[in-house]
């Protein structure tokens, strides 16, 4: 059974609060988290990927549809119950930096999660938990306790951040771009540290833009355009077998180390010494910029409100109808 | 040679004392060249970059020289620097998605920012008007405010700004970071073209991306805490790397196609050194998984092992096995 259901979730921005343009942020967004899975939850910027994470952590509100956990709405939780939802339910956001206050150490981030679900647990039981939840995100507490965050690394900030979530009892962690800003070198720890919280159980919804992060570390893969699902599914076939043409169009513009891009898209061009040239063919750039243009901002027609169908491609696979 | 940098040092005045994220440096990058300058942050690739084209009040020059064309660029001057700016060198400033003024029409932005180098000939906004076209762009860009533009947009016309008049050498500091992969893609391949259309000579594209940069450099310089560490043309740096930096960099990098249940990449442990107090030898060599005794106590020279291929690493210098 699904940890976390999200069931025709919509939501509408409106322009100004006394009317004027509704732009629909998402359009009837259907997925489901179980125990133990990661799903990786792919879009380029004004996808909506950051506003369902939002909604999940209800940080924002559904216009409709609905957010199961565990079977209830999350919508009329209020009071203990929500605090109850925070327990199993936690976010990780992109930047690191200003999720700290930087005239606190950094452990506060910890200290404040005590003052609201620990308050009768004994100081040496809370530095077990502490030292646990440390251990479990690969940090070493004498190198963070007690620092400041500009002392601590970006890596070892998010890590902290998740150890925090790992204190209380969750069951599923909300990881929006949580290694964008991080260093290569950083990056792959964090996404290993995340496999590792996977296989002891926990539920992770882990959002981004990079499609080879999000391929290396999901099982499920949901891929949003405009506020809606394109293309979803096993993240093996979604990537491998792409439908849309839409998740083909990311594909190849993926820059790989190994693959020069027009290469990817079947335009190979080689010269005399045998190695491949980066010339493009006359006109391919202004063609791809033309489409860029009329496609890449997130100006939306009238009408656009109802989402493409999804049909079933394959066991595990759904792919939405082509948008103009 | 479009451009020669030898043994130039950048440094910063702070309370700790002085930094320098530029220490001796040195590196050409020929005509036509799109070289990409990788590392991480804090290595000093912004420091490097923007130096050449305009030194901040906070950056003091310590020591050596650039030459562009043949003739010496008065990088520690910031005056006499002016008159090279955007006709021979130009920069395309980290997040140059908010360096466009936002109080000013696109097209009044050139006319203002041409004036000021002292070019009144029309017929350069008549070429604006052509580049535009060729990335994709109508002339109604000149008549929109720059928060009226997406991201790409935007990028794409500063990009243009800063090559107008054809300068030899374009900085371009980040220029793909914050776009989504198909307008990155765009924003590459619109570099590419540049350069093949003589726009600009040649490029120092600096990212901390080294995907982009096998897609788009022709050569790549990496950097590791203010000191050079490797550069080779783009094929041989990403297929056969000789420093041991790149190659953990390289192996830390998941491509598509790659899921952890198949293969587990790994980090690279540890931190960069404080650039307040550098170690004496390899700045690398706390992480290194090869350094020996030698490592931390001797600074490896950065130099050619190959044709074309420099490496400042005692290892393959002296070839101990790995």
């Amino acid at each position: 059974m699904s940890v976390l259901q999200v069931d025709q979730v919509s939501k509408l921005y409106r322009a100004s609060s006394f009317g004027g343009d509704v732009t629909p942020a998402l359009r009837q967004v259907s997925f489901g988290i179980g125990a133990g899975e990661v799903v990786t939850l792919i879009g380029e910027s004004g996808s909506g990927k950051t506003t369902l994470g939002k909604i999940i952590l209800r940080l924002a509100p559904a216009t409709s549809g609905r957010v199961l956990f565990e079977g209830s709405d999350i919508a009329a939780l209020r009071r203990s119950r929500l605090r109850d939802y925070y327990r199993h339910v936690q976010g990780v956001f992109q930047d690191p930096f200003s999720s700290y206050n930087p005239i606190y150490k950094a452990d506060r981030v910890l200290e404040l999660v005590r003052g609201v679900y620990f308050r009768h647990v004994g100081e040496r039981e809370w530095q077990g938990k502490v030292e646990s939840a440390l251990h479990a995100v690969a940090l070493n507490p004498g190198d963070v306790l007690g620092r400041y965050p500009h002392q601590l690394s970006g890596g070892q900030q998010q890590r902290l951040l998740i150890a925090r979530a790992l204190l209380l009892d969750v069951k599923l962690l909300v990881a929006d771009e949580i290694i964008s800003m991080l260093d290569a070198s950083t990056r792959v720890d964090i996404l290993n540290l995340l496999v590792s919280l996977k296989r002891s159980g926990l539920a992770i919804l882990f959002i981004t833009h990079d499609l080879s992060l999000g391929h290396y570390v999901s099982d499920r893969t949901v891929i949003l355009r405009r506020g809606a699902i394109a293309e979803m599914g096993d993240t093996g076939r979604v990537f491998g077998n792409a439908q849309h043409p839409y998740t083909q169009d990311l594909l190849a513009a993926v820059p790989e180390l190994h693959k020069k891009w027009h290469v990817a898209a079947g335009r190979t061009q080689a010269n005399g010494t045998g190695d491949v040239r980066t010339a493009t063919p006359d006109g391919a750039v202004r063609d791809r910029a033309r489409s860029l243009t009329r496609t890449g901002r997130p100006h939306r027609p009238a009408g656009t409100f109802e989402p493409p169908l999804l049909t079933q491609f394959e066991e595990d696979h759904f792919v939405a109808a082509a948008e103009p | 040679m479009s451009v020669k940098v030898e043994n130039l040092s950048i440094a910063y005045p702070t309370r700790a004392g002085q930094v320098r994220p530029v220490d001796d440096v040195s590196f050409s990058v020929a005509d036509g060249e799109i070289m990409g300058l990788a590392g991480e942050s804090g290595c000093g690739k912004s420091t490097l970059g923007n130096s050449l084209v305009y030194l901040e009040g906070r950056m003091r020059h310590l020591g050596g020289r650039v030459e562009l064309d043949g003739a010496d660029l008065p990088i520690a001057d910031v005056r006499a620097m002016r008159p090279h700016r955007m006709t021979k060198i130009s920069l395309v400033p980290q997040y140059a998605m908010s360096a466009l003024n936002p109080t000013r029409r696109i097209g009044r932005l050139a006319t203002d920012l041409l004036r000021s180098h002292g070019v009144r000939d029309p017929g350069v906004i008549t070429e604006m008007r052509r580049r535009l076209a060729l990335v994709g762009l109508g002339d109604e860009v000149l008549s929109r405010y720059s928060f009226e533009l997406s991201g790409g947009m935007r990028q794409r016309v500063t990009i243009i700004l800063s090559t107008l008049l054809n300068p030899s050498l374009l900085v371009a500091d980040e220029v793909t970071s914050a776009l989504d992969v198909s307008t990155q893609r765009a924003v590459g391949e619109m570099l590419i073209e540049f350069r093949d259309r003589g726009f600009v000579k040649s490029v120092i594209a600096i990212t901390h991306d080294l995907s982009i940069l096998a897609q788009v450099a022709d050569s790549i310089l990496v950097m590791y805490a203010g000191r050079l560490a490797e550069k080779a043309s783009t094929g041989t740096l990403v297929k056969a790397p000789l420093h041991p930096y790149t190659q953990l960099l390289l192996a830390s990098l998941p491509e598509v196609g790659v899921r952890h249940d198949q293969v587990t990449l790994t980090g690279i442990p540890g931190r960069p050194p404080s650039l307040a107090s550098p170690p004496p030898g390899c700045r690398f060599a706390a992480r290194c998984p090869f350094a020996r005794d030698k490592c931390a106590g001797q600074r490896p020279p950065f130099e050619e092992v190959l044709p074309g291929h420099h490496v400042a690493c005692w290892k393959v210098r002296e070839g101990w096995p790995t």
